[in-house]
This record gives C-alpha cells, structure tokens and sequence, in this order.
C-alpha cells in the first residue's frame, strides 16, 4: 500500500491566505546588520520569538537590492510564520518589508531605530512581539490535504553514496509527490553542469524548456565572467572529492537524480520568486547548502530534503530540513545529523520504492510537528544569495 | 556483500560502497539499472566511496558513469585500479 495518496492528509497552520505552514514561528526580522543586535534582543527578551539575524541590507542596490527584499519579505510571507516583528536602522526600507509581508494578511509590524536608539526600540519590538507569540501559541494546527504541501530539495556535502542512495530516494519520494498535486523545487544551477540537456528534456514544454537553458547559460556566462581557474576545487568542492566525485559532470548527474524519473519539469523561477501552480519548478540558485535552502524558504517551501554523503550539518532557521544519507560510514559516524539512514540501498537489502517511502513517512512526521535532527542541534542557517558588490 | 555500484551495464566506473576495499581482492559490484552482480578484480586500495574503473581507460577516452559522459582521462588506467581526479578531469570550466 502506498505511503501517500491523494487522501493523505496533514497536521498543518492554514494562515490567513490559505497557505500551510508546518511550523509556527515568530520572526524578528532584521532588515540589515545593524538591526542584528536589537532584534536579538528582542528575541531574549521574549520567549517563542526568534530573532534571524544576517550580515547584509546597506547600500545594496539594483538586482541584487530587489533579490535582498525578495528573500526578506518571502522569509516572512512563509506559511511556517505566524507572525513578524521587521526592524531596521531606518524606517523607509523597514515600511517596505513590512509592506511586503502584510500582503498575506498575517500580523506585521515595524520599527526604525534613527531617532530612538536601540533601547526604545527594544521595548517597543519586545512589546510587539509578546502580543504576536501569545497569538501564535492559540493557532491550532488543522488536517489538510497533502496537495497543500509544498517541498524543496538540495544536497550537500554530496559523494558518489549521494548520486546512488541518498539522491535516487529524494527522487522517488519526488515521483510520488508530484503525482498528488504538491509543489516540489529543485535548482543549483552550476551543479546541473554536464547534465543540462537531461533537464532540458525532462521539461514539460517548450516554453519551459527555452526558460530553463536561458537561466542555465545566464549562470554558466557568469562563471566564465569570474572565473580565475577551472574551478576544481570549488567545483566539485574539496569535501565532495574526498568523497570520491571527481568531476563538475559526475556530481551533476547524482544531483539530477533527485527529480526522479517520472516527474516533469513544469516551471522555472528566478531566485526566490514565488511559483504559482502545483508540479515540479526549477529555481535557479547557488549551489551553497545554505543560500539555496534560505531561497527556497523565501519561495515559500515549508519542508526540505537534503541528502548529503559526507554529512552536511545545515538547518534553516524556518523551514524544517529532512537529511538523508546513503553513505555507512557517515551514518555511523556523524549519525545525530541523519533523519532517514537509506545505506541499505546500496547493499540491496531495501529498494528505491522502499527508501523513497521511508523518507515520505519521515516527511510526513516531520510536517505533523516532530523535529528534525538540524532542529534538535539548533541549526538556523539563514543566509542571503548576494548577486555583486555593495554600492 | 555488495563492494561497489555502477548505474549502467555500459559504465566505465563503479562506485565503492564498503569500507577497506584491498588490491587484490575479488569484488562483487551490483548493476543498479539491472539489479544483478558481476565480478571485477580490484588492483588498488579504493576508499569508500571512490571509483574503480570496470574497463581499461586511454588517455582521451571519455569516462561514462551514469551511462553519460562524466569527463575524459588524463593518464591510463587499467580495469580494476583507482579511478579519480589523479586520471579523470572535466570537460567543462
């Protein structure tokens, strides 16, 4: 009997736009790095709040100002929030964010710190965010239909076990979901190098096809633009050569075998861009653990797969991530970081239906409340995809 | 036990999946694709996670895992020897 079908439900936040969120947190969220220290202060002052602090937001401009604002107010548009606190060093860009996030209707506000320091601020936030956490901690969590989920994946620390094992499972769970109507996102633009044309032809039209080889040549001409070296060693990274992969074409097609072998590749977004029906989007986005997973959580994705070979450690700081491991070694050494152990893949003591079952079943745990093993160690990972320099 | 994985029937390299692999040694490497063994005689010590070639490579030979080309060879390798960044690099970048 199948692990999932089309009546499979979930313990989820229905949240004012009708999104659903799986967790249900209050954010205080800094708008640059000078608001770090108050909005942590807030978050010690108030318990249930959580501050997530990140070192950009100044004299940003252009593209990569638009990208800043996009993945602040999607951080705070995602349904696994239930409330946010928006502090900045000046009010103007602070009313911005929380313009942005108040299009969900969900509770928002802002504070400026010119012109009252971080002590009144503080107090005020501190206010604030007391009224939001006692709100958050009446919301119910109410059965939905698993058509509502929306799921992310990207993998890391990644050797060969990862291409195997661990990738194959996210892509079988992938196959399975797809088919129920969810929202599914890969990317990691540089990491399909080598295996662009089987993407290419996995997507579900032309359009989609045209969209996707326009993003892939737009980051592999900004590699050529700043490249110093053939990137072998950033490229397949150090880690993942330690593993046992050796060239950029070896890890992307392990990488590929998580979008499976039946979905279709049904849109393409831009960082941190929103999608807007069901199906299986391609996002393009950095193949850093944590800046890809920080846009998915800003697409509004509420669950993530991660598999990794040499044991990735990352969390996020809203957005529960689910690790997957194929490799023995890594799940008897670094085992407190593994949720979904799929070694016995690679000896032929389980199948590819069963693992991609076991890590559905782990996902559907997770999405009803259990925390992951990044959120038991405190991982919080939150970081910003920067496009060049400050201004 | 299983030593070590290749996708395709037609892969240059498999992967080594168990610990402490030995020159010498006979391995038994499980065809993903078609969920069936066959034997390889191993000439290196492989760590976990490392390839071995499943034939001989020439330099210029291009490398297939996946049944897809994953770079070219940069210095011969003979069927069971260690297959990896001191013989194999990418055609792209």
């Amino acid at each position: 009997m199948p692990i999932i079908e089309k009546d499979t439900t979930f313990w989820g936040y229905r949240r004012e736009n009708g999104r659903v969120g799986v967790r249900n947190y209050v954010v205080i969220l800094p708008l640059d790095d000078l608001s770090n220290a108050a909005a942590e202060a807030v978050a010690h002052n108030v318990k249930g709040a959580m501050a997530i602090p990140h070192p950009y937001g100044r004299l940003q401009f252009g593209a990569d100002l638009d990208l800043h604002f996009a993945t602040l107010i999607g951080a705070g548009c995602n349904p696994n929030v239930a409330a946010v606190v928006v502090i900045g060093i000046e009010d103007g860009w602070t009313q911005k964010v929380v313009d942005g996030i108040a299009t969900t209707g969900k509770p928002v506000v802002g504070f400026g710190i010119e012109g009252h320091g971080d002590h009144e601020t503080i107090m005020k936030a501190s206010k604030a965010a007391r009224e939001y956490v006692q709100h958050a901690s009446e919301i119910q969590r109410v059965e939905c239909p698993i058509a509502d989920l929306w799921v992310s994946t990207k993998c890391g620390e990644s050797d060969t076990t990862s291409g195997c094992g661990a990738n194959p499972t996210v892509g079988d769970a992938f196959d399975k979901l797809h088919a129920l109507g969810t929202t599914l996102v890969f990317g990691e633009t540089s990491e399909l190098t080598g295996g662009e044309q089987i993407v290419a032809a996995r997507c579900a039209n032309d359009r989609v096809r045209a969209d996707f080889m326009k993003m892939f040549d737009r980051y592999q001409d900004m590699i050529q633009r700043n490249k110093t070296t053939d990137l072998s060693e950033s490229q397949p990274t150090k880690g993942n050569i330690a593993g046992g992969l050796t060239t950029i074409e070896e890890k992307a097609l392990g990488n590929i075998q998580k979008i499976g072998r039946k979905c279709t590749v049904d849109g393409v977004l831009d960082k941190a861009e929103r999608p807007t029906h069901p199906g299986l989007w391609f996002m393009d986005s950095s193949s850093a653990a944590a800046e890809m997973v920080t846009l998915c959580a800003a697409s509004g994705f509420v669950v993530h797969f991660f598999p990794t070979g040499q044991g990735n450690v990352i969390g996020n700081a809203i957005v529960p991530v689910i690790k997957i491991c194929a490799n023995p070694r890594t799940v008897r050494t670094m085992s407190e970081h593994v949720d979904v152990d799929c070694s016995g893949l690679l000896q032929r003591e389980r199948t590819m239906d069963q693992t991609g079952d076991q890590l559905l079943e782990m996902m559907l745990r997770t999405v009803n409340g259990r925390f992951t093993a990044a959120e038991a160690l405190g991982h919080r990972e939150f970081v910003m995809t920067r496009l060049f320099e400050s201004a | 036990m299983i030593h070590c994985v290749l996708h395709d029937p037609d892969d240059s390299v498999a992967v080594v999946v168990t610990e402490g692999v030995k020159a010498g040694e006979t391995l038994t490497a499980l065809i993903l694709d078609e969920d069936r063994t066959i034997q390889i005689p191993c000439k290196s010590d492989i760590p976990l996670g490392h390839k071995v070639a499943m034939k001989d490579l020439a330099v210029g030979d291009t490398v297939i895992k996946y049944g897809t080309d994953i770079g070219k060879v940069i210095a011969a390798i003979k069927t069971g020897e260690h297959a990896h960044v001191q013989n194999i690099k990418t055609k792209r970048w």
